[in-house]
């Protein structure tokens, strides 16, 4: 998408050659004048520096990154402690955001649910976006057999209903009464949500190749004796690099939800485990009754999601040229 | 471009049997003797077990069963289900729902989502931009069963405006709810999609060319701009049409669709290899035709990709 | 035991559904009302698993249909006291051996031919002959001659299989004529007559042998009060008065449809806005906090059911050997305080190792389903403490996680022991694993009487190769006592007895009753007077119009 020629009817301008190595778009080029170059890493955090967006949005991420890896920083209480007498009980002074079905402490349980959600939704969205967007990138640039067998295969694998491949990956790996602990369930619930949903980050990264590639600069680069590996790196993977972010940052709200179905299906965390997935699932049956069990999870994760949005976008706003 | 559609068509055919190869063997490792929980709290007799096992020839290698299942199918028979029914019968039934379903929730995230980024990519970062925003991701963030429930809920017994369950065969109108929640995720994304894609299209020259040779701004966004910011927006919309259908379990059950949802998810539990089969495969044509469509529109939308 | 298939609970299974508002269209002119005999109503049901064949349904979707459609030799009144004699006109005999069952004249299938005696003989016949592999085919175990038509696999699972019979009719079964048969059983058993209500041992008319079981399990022709009219999977089941219907429980409604739903939020839903009339149970999100009251008013009904939840201990596994352990864990767990804030009331904590509702079962003759801490704690002491962790099994495609969460959390506070719940995905491989032995640790069993006697609390659960013995108990004395139960010459009689083997089962603590059930029901402002038979289905018969 996007390149410094036109799209369809437009005849082609004459500075068309004129980008070779960089990809700034024209207008950027008053600012500049007065600086040292930069590469295109210290322009993105020169750019990003004067974001209040983007300082927000780390400072809630950095926060619940604390939570997860510190929760007693932020509670003495045990967050898989219950007692039947409390249970459903509304949020007072005592607990702060009330207590569960079970009568454990929400606000304790939401902290402790941190790391698995965090950990588990980041992760598995990084190696989705790794593995769907260097298989995308492949395709697209080689194109041809290459691309034919790379996208057939990704077919084969979207076909696979999510619970029917979730339920034989992890049955497999995570059998019942199995004692594995929680980080190396954790990594084989990432591995299974990773190989069941790369292709369509894998389409997204292809389809914004084969818009790119045969885009002037590139041409112009490849000219220059520029290699793959190069064109690549400097040049497309920054300018397709956008629809994958945007689809990564909203997987993250998704895989924490799909982290919670695979819970419930027996299959994934076990129980002294919580997740806010787990919890929102929970809390599903007294939506009616008891709206806050549903409230402060979901919240969270409305947060969580945000600020990874919010990132995401900032970031990518900073190192797309186009938009300077 | 005649040779290309052929080629891709020929490529269906590996697919085909890697796709449907693959998914009878998960079925068939899904753990679990598949008539163990049939009889409750009480151990099956095992004549039973025996009998049943034997019909559906389940004592076979793998790679037997799924050659008989094959060559049935490619006679065009689906066979039966553990209950006896004829898996077309259940397609037959199942599928249109599914399908209506899953349009209907394309066409309303398509024209919402669409609409939503179209408008703030050209105003980023103003109000409308936040509002869209923030309440495409309490959508996300919103489990479907609760979107469903608390729509079902308001609209059906509160307020009485749409039956709590669809009909038998659902008309267009009765899936507007339904279709809404099951698209309420997608439609998000593809909010943000097209206004990635517009915001960054909008500094492009042909735009500036476009509106110094003083086009209307209509013209320019609905011409230029928009269609080739569409191709990322497409590419996810093709994709999207077989994951709605797949993923429509929970979005079924609420509002009481006929849908293949639950028969999947029953079959995967129940191990009934051909069941699942027998659905997925016609999602997976699904898929892959769009795929090819969405392939194809690329061309059309952006003369610059060809296919030889 | 049938087991319910509405997982009404997994989160994602939620699922499908079904639905059929067929009947907001169609039903629409019907519902001016008033008129009974012209009416129709719509209940909730789930789609059966495998035809209707009586002998071969063992789940509440079909069975509920069956139950509908056909009418036994004796029948179980709602209040589930003692059965009557139904299509039979007496069952007599003098030693709990052989029976003669005289059945009444003129009753009918619902293809216009006469049940008569053979169509009994027949029927049971087909269920217990192995190769036609009727899930209930072990019930007909008390019969003479049952071995030689019905083959077990020799060596378990395994690569051999069971030999074919060698005759495929029993030899205690006689036809004396058109309207008497006798049952000969290869040892005295008193509660047998009881048994016969059961929907195994219902009559198949005639055409049920011309043609296959696949054939007629699509539509059936029984001999109940109601008559299939037609099936659509998934969607709905359409049944109709049977007008040549002679026994007591005529139906005074013309239709009855079953829509087949598989989520009971969906159902709720249409039950409060009228275009349910009857949900037989309604789900914990409207059970929670009582809404359900708000919500119906006097449309709801709450009546007990003789269903249990019992946990059972893998007693195959050394570390759950220890009797004073076992009854340490069962003497920790809050029943009262999981009946209250688990079930919302909905379900009352056990008291018993049968069921309030049993005949012969006795409340409070479970000493161990009390809480008490104290006790708890001395005889965890006594059995030398509890090493490593504790876990409760559960399946988890259906809502059993919170109860069982609840359980472990009881025994966890109560004895300080590293116990928790877990999951097991799915029904199938849960029942595997306890089949297979390979439990590590308690595990839900629950179990819905078949037929009204203590006796079905005992034999399958506790006596030594019990059909749903699993954990593998084994005491002599029980089964001594059992034994003498069954031959006991009268129903008395044979209910101490039972008692008896209660006693030592209530020291030996080889499962932990939890709770008994209440079922909520709901109907719509259309209908009137709706009963609920002994296992909380809706009494047909009971339905009017408003």
């Amino acid at each position: 998408m996007s390149d410094p020629t036109m799209g369809s009817m437009v005849t082609p301008p004459a500075e068309q050659p004129t980008v070779p190595a960089t990809t700034v778009a024209p207008d950027a080029g008053t600012p500049r004048r007065k600086e040292k170059p930069r590469g295109l890493l210290g322009d993105a955090w020169y750019d990003l520096r004067r974001k209040p967006l983007f300082w927000i949005s780390t400072a809630f991420i950095l926060l619940f990154v604390l939570m997860a890896a510190f929760p007693s920083l932020f509670t003495s209480v045990d967050p898989s402690h219950g007692e039947l007498s409390r249970s459903r009980v509304e949020p007072s002074a005592n607990g702060w955001f009330g207590y569960d079905v079970q009568g454990r402490d929400v606000y304790a349980r939401v902290i402790h649910g941190a790391e698995a959600s965090i950990v588990v939704a980041v992760l598995a969205t990084i190696g989705t976006v790794l593995l769907g967007g260097t298989i995308g990138m492949l395709a697209g640039y080689r194109g041809g057999w290459v691309d034919a067998i790379l996208s057939r295969v990704a077919d084969v694998f979207f076909g696979i209903p999510f619970v029917l491949g979730a339920i034989v990956i992890l049955f497999a790996l995570n059998p019942p009464g199995s004692t594995r602990d929680k980080y190396s369930i954790m990594g084989i619930v990432v591995a299974s949500l990773v190989i069941l949903t790369w292709p369509v980050s894998m389409r997204i990264m292809r389809s914004a190749v084969l818009s790119t590639k045969e885009a002037d600069y590139i041409v112009a680069a490849r000219a220059m004796g520029a290699g793959p590996g190069r064109i690549i790196l400097k040049h497309l993977l920054p300018n397709c690099l956008a629809p994958v972010l945007v689809y990564s940052t909203i997987l993250i709200g998704s895989f924490i939800g799909a982290e919670a179905t695979l819970s419930f299906l027996g299959v994934g965390l076990k129980s002294p485990v919580v997740s806010w997935g787990i919890m929102i699932n929970e809390a599903q049956q007294f939506i009616r009754v008891s709206p806050f069990l549903l409230l402060f999870p979901a919240g969270f994760l409305v947060v969580a999601v945000l600020s990874f949005v919010m990132l995401g976008e900032t970031v990518r706003e900073a190192l797309d040229p186009k938009l300077r | 471009m005649g040779r290309y559609v052929l080629r891709r068509l020929l490529q269906l055919i590996p697919v085909f049997f890697g796709t449907t190869f693959l998914i009878y063997y998960l079925v068939w490792a899904v753990p679990g003797d598949p008539f163990a929980g049939k009889c409750g709290d009480r151990r099956c007799p095992d004549s039973y077990i025996q009998f049943m096992t034997e019909k559906y020839h389940l004592d076979d290698p793998i790679w037997m069963q799924y050659g008989t299942y094959m060559k049935n199918l490619l006679q065009g028979d689906f066979g039966q289900n553990f209950s006896g029914r004829d898996i077309s019968d259940i397609l037959i039934t199942a599928y249109p729902n599914t399908l209506k379903l899953a349009l209907v929730a394309l066409a309303i995230e398509a024209l919402i989502g669409l609409t939503a980024g179209v408008l703030t990519g050209l105003r980023r970062n103003g109000f409308l931009d936040n509002l869209v925003l923030v309440s495409t991701l309490f959508l996300i963030a919103l489990p479907t069963f609760v979107t469903g429930f608390v729509l079902q809920y308001l609209f059906g017994v509160q307020w009485k405006i749409i039956n709590p369950t669809v009909s038998n065969s659902p008309t267009f109108a009765e899936l507007l709810v339904p279709g809404f929640v099951l698209g309420s995720i997608s439609m998000a994304y593809i909010a943000r999609l097209a206004r990635t894609s517009i915001a960054e299209n909008r500094r492009a020259d042909y735009v500036r060319t476009a509106i110094a040779k003083g086009l209307p701004q209509r013209r320019v966004v609905g011409v230029h701009l928009l269609r080739n910011s569409l191709i990322p927006v497409v590419t996810y919309l093709g994709t999207d049409l077989g994951a709605l259908m797949g993923g429509a379990i929970i979005t079924e059950g609420i509002f009481g669709i006929n849908g293949i949802g639950r028969t999947v998810y029953r079959s995967i539990v129940t191990k009934e290899g051909a069941v699942v089969v027998s659905i997925v495969v016609v999602l997976v044509l699904v898929y892959l035709l769009m795929n090819l469509l969405v392939d194809l529109l690329y061309a059309a939308l952006d003369p610059r990709i060809r296919y030889e | 035991m049938r087991v319910s298939k509405r997982a009404g609970a997994v989160a994602m299974t939620a699922a499908a559904a079904l639905v059929v508002a067929a009947c907001g269209g169609g039903d629409s002119g019907e519902k001016s009302g008033g008129d009974t005999a012209n009416g129709a109503i719509t209940i909730d049901g789930t789609q059966p698993e495998v035809g209707l064949v009586p002998a071969n349904t063992t789940e509440t979707g079909g069975g509920k249909i069956i139950d509908f459609m056909w009418t036994g030799l004796v029948q179980y009144p709602n209040d589930g006291g003692a059965p009557q004699n139904a299509v039979a006109e007496s069952i007599e005999t003098t030693d709990s051996k052989v029976y003669t069952i005289k059945i009444k004249k003129g009753t009918k299938f619902h293809d216009g031919t006469e049940v008569k005696a053979k169509n009994f003989v027949d029927a049971w016949n087909w269920g217990a002959y192995s190769p036609n592999g009727a899930q209930n085919g072990s019930f007909f175990s008390d019969i003479e001659g049952f071995a030689d038509v019905h083959t077990e696999d020799p060596d378990g699972e395994g690569p051999k299989k069971a030999p074919q019979p060698k005759v495929d009719k029993m030899s205690g079964l006689k036809v004396v004529d058109d309207y008497t048969f006798t049952v000969t059983l290869s040892a005295p058993f008193s509660i047998f007559p009881v048994k016969l209500g059961y929907s195994t041992f219902m009559p198949l008319p005639d055409a049920f042998f011309k043609t296959t079981p696949e054939e007629f399990g699509k539509k059936p022709i029984g001999n109940g009060p109601v008559k299939f009219v037609s099936w659509q999977d998934n969607v709905e089941i359409k049944l109709a008065r049977f007008d040549d219907y002679t026994l007591a429980d005529k139906v005074k409604i013309k239709d009855v449809t079953v829509k087949l739903y598989q989520d009971d939020t969906a159902a709720y839903n249409d039950l409060l806005s009228n275009n349910l009339d009857f949900q037989q149970q309604i789900p914990v999100s409207a059970l929670a906090g009582d809404k359900w009251k708000s919500d119906l008013g006097e449309r709801g009904l709450n009546v007990p059911i003789p269903v249990s939840q019992i946990i059972a201990f893998p007693l195959y596994d050394k570390r759950f050997q220890n009797a004073d352990l076992r009854k340490a864990i069962s003497l920790a767990v809050n029943r009262q305080e999981i009946a209250d804030k688990i079930f919302f009331g909905s379900r009352k904590p056990a008291n018993t190792w049968s069921n309030p509702l049993t005949a012969g079962g006795k409340e409070g003759d479970c000493t161990v389903c009390t809480f008490d801490p104290e006790q708890a704690k001395q005889l965890l002491a006594k059995a030398g403490g509890f090493k490593g962790e504790l876990v409760f099994y559960y399946n988890a495609d259906a809502s059993h996680k919170e109860w069982m969460e609840a359980v472990a959390q009881s025994v966890k506070n109560t004895l300080g022991i590293n116990a928790r719940a877990e999951g097991i995905p799915t029904f199938a491989v849960f029942r595997q694993m306890i089949n297979a032995g390979q439990m590590k640790g308690p595990y839900r069993a629950g179990w819905q009487q078949d037929y009204p006697d203590v006796e079905n609390w005992i034999g399958p659960l506790y006596v030594t190769g019990g059909s749903s013995n699993d954990g593998k108990y084994s005491n002599p004395q029980v089964d001594a006592a059992y034994k003498a139960g069954t031959q006991a010459a009268d129903a008395d009689a044979a209910h101490a007895k039972f008692a008896e083997a209660t006693k030592i089962i209530d020291q030996d603590v080889p499962s932990m009753p939890m709770v008994t059930v209440n079922q909520q029901s709901g109907t719509s402002e259309r209908v009137k007077n709706v009963q609920t038979t002994n296992v909380g289905e809706i009494d047909l018969s009971s339905v009017e119009l408003k």
